[in-house]
């Protein structure tokens, strides 16, 4: 696996092995029945691989490679959580605030157990936790409140309580992740409930006002701390309170 | 389009039922105000101000002027403000928010007369010194005119204009490597001090507000001050109304906010003047 590096918009990423074997011949062999997988912050131009996006380059297994960067405004893309607010409502679904340059659509169908008698009534200003099921260059971004495959909310759906705080799309991405170094240190001393949006949004619930503040300050002070530094801080936050 | 939305329901409904219990969404006091950042230079009449994750930069500009006709006497200071998408997304609610800024910075330091208009006069009714004070908006969370202020005076301090010496009704300006450029003859420096008033009846107040509570706000009210606890300005526009009471006491808060305030930006120009005279030996 090849070291991250630094990359930025219009950098050429190297993506040819460089298996150690002196043998050319396998090697070319090798190359071109591989197969590249390009994730989110390159792209192909002409023959080569650029970086859209000014990040750190990861590779895996030299065939997969993406680009990790931090930014404020999202795009949407498929499949990814998202938390957003309801602006309008239309015959056919809610116009949904996600965060990104265009509003997405919620169809009154895409939640669970949703009929055209029996339609769910969200109120303008009402957060609903949502999965992207459309997102394209062209087109509106499409987001659902249930898995398609099974129609059931599995978690989606309208946050009743609790408050949404926003962050960088980096720290997101970090906290939805198994093992957030600070939402480990806060689930072992503070009951709560949470909900991380890939948008830079971060829905939390707790037993008391007080709490949420908390737990939303030490989210926003995790943003650029290790593990250790972590704990540190979550710990000194409980003292203080 | 992008549409700047107001807070969702469960937002507004959090921030109220939290300051019904004396805890604000920062985690702040009521009464506490944000971090204050001010950084000077490096050019003249340049300085940067954040407050908590609020910044700008404001910027002084001079140049010489034929004086209106009905005050020979007298320079001008201008303001502008602007608020681009880097601090906002939505742009017809930004330029309503730039316009007002810039008014009301006018207001406290044109109307105040922190800055000595007539020591900008060179030749009576011929040349007189225009300033321009430009500020910036960098990033928005909360309390704009607060941060503003602040960086508008402290650069207005900050600034040196060229020297000049008139000779027989004709006016030299000296580069500024010939002689060295002279500070504007400023009277005091105002500060503003903003309050957020929420609930129903604007029952809850808080100083300093952030993003948020500015959307959920009933009123907003700032008192600006000097360091000799006079009253500059109060501003007040539109919202439910407030009683005698509430802005005596909005007053009595100011009147400390503003002292540490002021002393901040003493301490910020003092530090600047100490690394410029170390840079120039």
């Amino acid at each position: 696996m090849a070291k991250p590096r630094v990359v930025l918009p219009g950098d050429i990423v190297d993506t040819h092995t460089h298996s150690g074997s002196d043998d050319e011949s396998t090697m070319d062999v090798d190359a071109e029945s591989r197969v590249l997988r390009l994730g989110p912050g390159l792209a192909q131009i002409n023959d080569s691989v650029r970086a859209t996006a000014a990040g750190i380059c990861h590779s895996k297994d030299e065939t997969q490679f993406w680009v990790t960067s931090n930014k404020r405004r999202y795009v949407a893309a498929e499949g990814e959580p998202v938390i957003g607010v309801v602006v309008a409502r239309h015959a056919e679904g809610y116009r949904v605030d996600i965060g990104s340059a265009h509003d997405a659509l919620l169809p009154l169908l895409a939640f669970e157990g949703a009929t055209k008698r029996n339609r769910p009534d969200l109120a303008l200003g009402t957060t609903v936790y949502a999965r992207v099921s459309v997102a394209n260059s062209l087109m509106d971004p499409e987001i659902e409140c249930y898995n398609a495959n099974t129609g059931k909310a599995e978690g989606y759906g309208e946050l009743s309580e609790g408050y949404a705080i926003k962050c960088s799309l980096g720290l997101a991405r970090r906290l939805f992740s198994s093992n957030a170094p600070v939402l480990v240190a806060l689930g072992a001393s503070v009951p709560m409930e949470i909900a991380v949006g890939l948008n830079g949004r971060v829905w939390i619930n707790t037993e008391t006002p007080a709490t949420t503040v908390l737990v939303a300050n030490a989210i926003k002070n995790s943003e650029f701390l290790d593990a250790k530094q972590c704990r540190q801080m979550v710990k000194e936050l409980l003292e203080k309170k | 389009m992008v549409a700047e939305i107001g807070p969702s329901s469960i937002e507004t409904a959090f921030i109220l039922e939290a300051l019904g219990k004396g805890v604000r969404v920062d985690g702040r006091g009521i009464y506490d105000y944000r971090g204050l950042r001010i950084a000077c230079g490096p050019a003249s009449g340049m300085v940067e101000v954040q407050l908590g994750q609020t910044r700008v930069l404001a910027r002084v500009a001079c140049e010489v002027t034929r004086p209106a006709a009905e005050r020979p006497t007298e320079g001008t200071v201008q303001f502008s403000s602007e608020l681009g998408t880097l601090a906002a997304f939505s742009l017809d609610r930004a330029v309503a928010q730039e316009v007002s800024i810039a008014r009301m910075i006018e207001r406290v330091i044109r109307q105040s007369r922190a800055v000595d208009t007539e020591a900008l006069c060179i030749v009576a009714g011929e040349q007189v010194w225009a300033l321009r004070v430009d500020l910036h908006f960098i990033d928005h969370a909360g309390n704009l005119v607060d941060a503003a202020c602040v960086a508008a005076v402290a650069a207005l301090r900050h600034f040196r204009r060229p020297d000049v010496t008139v000779d027989g009704g004709r006016a030299v300006i000296h580069d500024p490597r010939e002689r060295n450029p002279v500070p504007l003859s400023i009277h005091h420096t105002p500060v503003c001090v903003s309050f957020a008033f929420m609930g129903k009846a604007g029952e809850l107040v808080v100083v300093d507000p952030e993003a948020r509570e500015e959307l959920v706000q009933q009123a907003a009210f700032t008192v600006t001050m000097n360091a000799h606890k006079e009253v500059c300005a109060l501003n007040k526009a539109g919202g439910v109304a407030l009683g005698p009471e509430q802005i005596r006491r909005c007053t009595q808060i100011a009147v400390e906010k503003a002292g540490e305030i002021t002393d901040a930006i003493n301490a910020a120009l003092k530090t600047a003047a100490a690394e410029e005279a170390a840079a120039a030996q």
